[in-house]
C-alpha cells in the first residue's frame, strides 16, 4: 500500500504520540501509559490558615491564603470583592485590591474594579499541600543575584 | 337562616340521647388523636425535600443550586433540607409560615415564575423577602443548627473566628449582626448585588 504524504505525516505522527504516552512522558497522566487507567490521586483540601505567602517574583499575583469553594463570581455578585474592595477593608482587614485593578488599559483609572480584572481567579488561585505533578527548577531572582555576588 | 343556626345551636348544647358519655369521651379522644395526627403527618409532608422539588420551579432552579454547597452534601453527611432553612421549626412560627405559604399555591397555579427567565427576573425580590425575614427573627433558622454559644472559635479559621466573635457577640440592636448579613447566598445563587 503507497501512502500519501499527508497520511504518512500522520502515521508519523501517531506512532510519535503514542511512543510518548507508552512511555508515560505525559505528566497528566501521572507516568500510566495509555492504554492503563492511572490511578487518581485524592483530591486535597485548599490551604486556608490566612496567612500571607511570599511571592516568587515581583509580578506574581499573590495567591489566596484561604479557601475559596462556592465563591460567587459572575455578573450578579463578587464574593471576593465583600471583603477585598476598596470600601469594604477597614472592617474585613482584608488586602485591598490593588490601584492597577482599577485601571482599564489605557491606564484610566476607573471608580470601581476594572471589567478586565473582575474574575478573580482567572490570577489568583487557591494553593494545596501536595506533590507537583510536573517537577519545575524555578529559581527565585533574588537567589541567583546572591549566588553571583559571591 | 337564623332557625337554622338556632337549631344547631340547640342540638350542640342538649345532652346526647343515644350515645353513652364513655363513647362520647373516649371517641372524641381517639377522634383526635386520628385528626391531629393526620394533620401534623399532612403538614410534615410539606416541609419533605420530595415535597419542594416535586414542582419544577424549585426542582430546576433553586434545587439545581444548593447541590453543589456543603447544605447539601458534606463531610459528615447531614444535610439541610428546604424547610430546615425556609420554615421556622416552632408550631406557632411554623403555622403563620404555612399560611403564607398560600400564596406560593397562588404562584403556582398563575405560573408565577414557571419558566426560567420569570425566575431570573423575580429572583430579586424573592431573594429579599427570605433575607428581609431572616434579619426579622435575627436568623433564627441558622441557629437551629448553628449556635453562637457551641461555635469553638480555635476551630474556626481565623477571618471566621475574627468575624464571629464580634459581630456575634453583640445584639443587632446594639449595633452587632446577625447571620445573613454576610451569609447571603450560601446555599443559592445570589441576585444582581450591584445595589445592595
Amino acid at each position: 500500500m503507497r501512502l500519501q504524504g499527508h497520511q504518512g505525516l500522520g502515521l508519523v505522527l501517531l506512532l510519535a504520540f503514542t511512543g510518548a504516552f507508552a512511555q508515560g512522558h505525559d505528566p497528566l497522566r501521572l507516568g500510566a501509559g495509555f492504554e492503563q487507567e492511572p490511578k487518581t490521586p485524592p483530591l486535597v483540601n485548599a490551604e486556608n490558615d490566612d496567612r500571607k505567602r511570599v511571592r516568587s517574583y515581583a509580578m506574581q499575583p499573590p495567591t489566596i491564603p484561604h479557601k475559596i469553594d462556592n465563591y460567587q463570581v459572575d455578573k450578579n455578585a463578587n464574593k471576593c470583592m465583600s471583603c477585598h474592595a476598596r470600601t469594604r477593608v477597614g472592617e474585613t482587614q482584608a488586602t485591598p485590591i490593588s490601584i492597577t485593578h482599577y485601571q482599564d488599559r489605557d491606564g484610566n483609572f476607573l471608580a470601581d474594579v476594572s471589567p478586565r480584572r473582575y474574575f478573580c481567579d482567572q490570577c489568583h488561585v487557591v494553593q494545596m499541600q501536595t506533590e507537583p505533578v510536573v517537577k519545575n527548577r524555578f529559581r527565585d531572582v533574588e537567589s541567583i543575584i546572591r549566588k553571583t555576588k559571591k | 337562616m337564623r332557625d337554622l343556626l338556632r337549631r344547631y345551636w340547640r342540638t350542640l348544647t342538649t345532652p346526647s340521647k343515644f350515645y353513652s358519655l364513655g363513647f362520647l369521651t373516649i371517641g372524641g379522644f381517639i377522634g383526635g388523636i386520628v385528626f391531629w395526627g393526620g394533620f401534623n403527618t399532612a403538614m410534615e409532608f410539606t416541609n419533605t425535600e420530595a415535597f419542594c422539588t416535586s414542582c419544577h420551579e424549585m426542582r430546576d432552579n433553586v434545587y439545581q443550586e444548593i447541590q453543589p454547597t456543603i447544605h447539601f452534601t458534606n463531610r459528615s453527611g447531614v444535610r439541610a433540607v428546604c424547610s430546615d432553612c425556609h420554615v421556622p421549626h416552632d408550631w406557632t412560627y411554623k403555622m403563620a409560615r404555612k399560611m403564607q405559604a398560600s400564596k406560593e399555591v397562588w404562584g403556582w397555579i398563575f405560573g408565577t415564575i414557571s419558566t426560567r427567565e420569570k425566575f431570573l427576573a423575580k429572583r430579586k425580590e424573592l431573594a429579599g423577602r427570605e433575607w428581609e425575614r431572616m434579619k426579622a427573627n435575627d436568623s433564627l433558622e441558622c441557629r437551629n443548627c448553628h449556635e453562637y454559644q457551641a461555635m469553638d472559635f480555635t476551630r474556626q479559621s481565623k477571618r471566621g473566628a475574627d468575624a464571629h466573635s464580634t459581630a456575634l457577640a453583640k445584639k443587632v440592636s446594639e449595633g452587632g449582626k446577625t447571620c445573613i448579613d454576610c451569609h447571603k447566598g450560601i446555599a443559592h445563587r445570589l441576585p444582581d448585588m450591584s445595589a445592595q
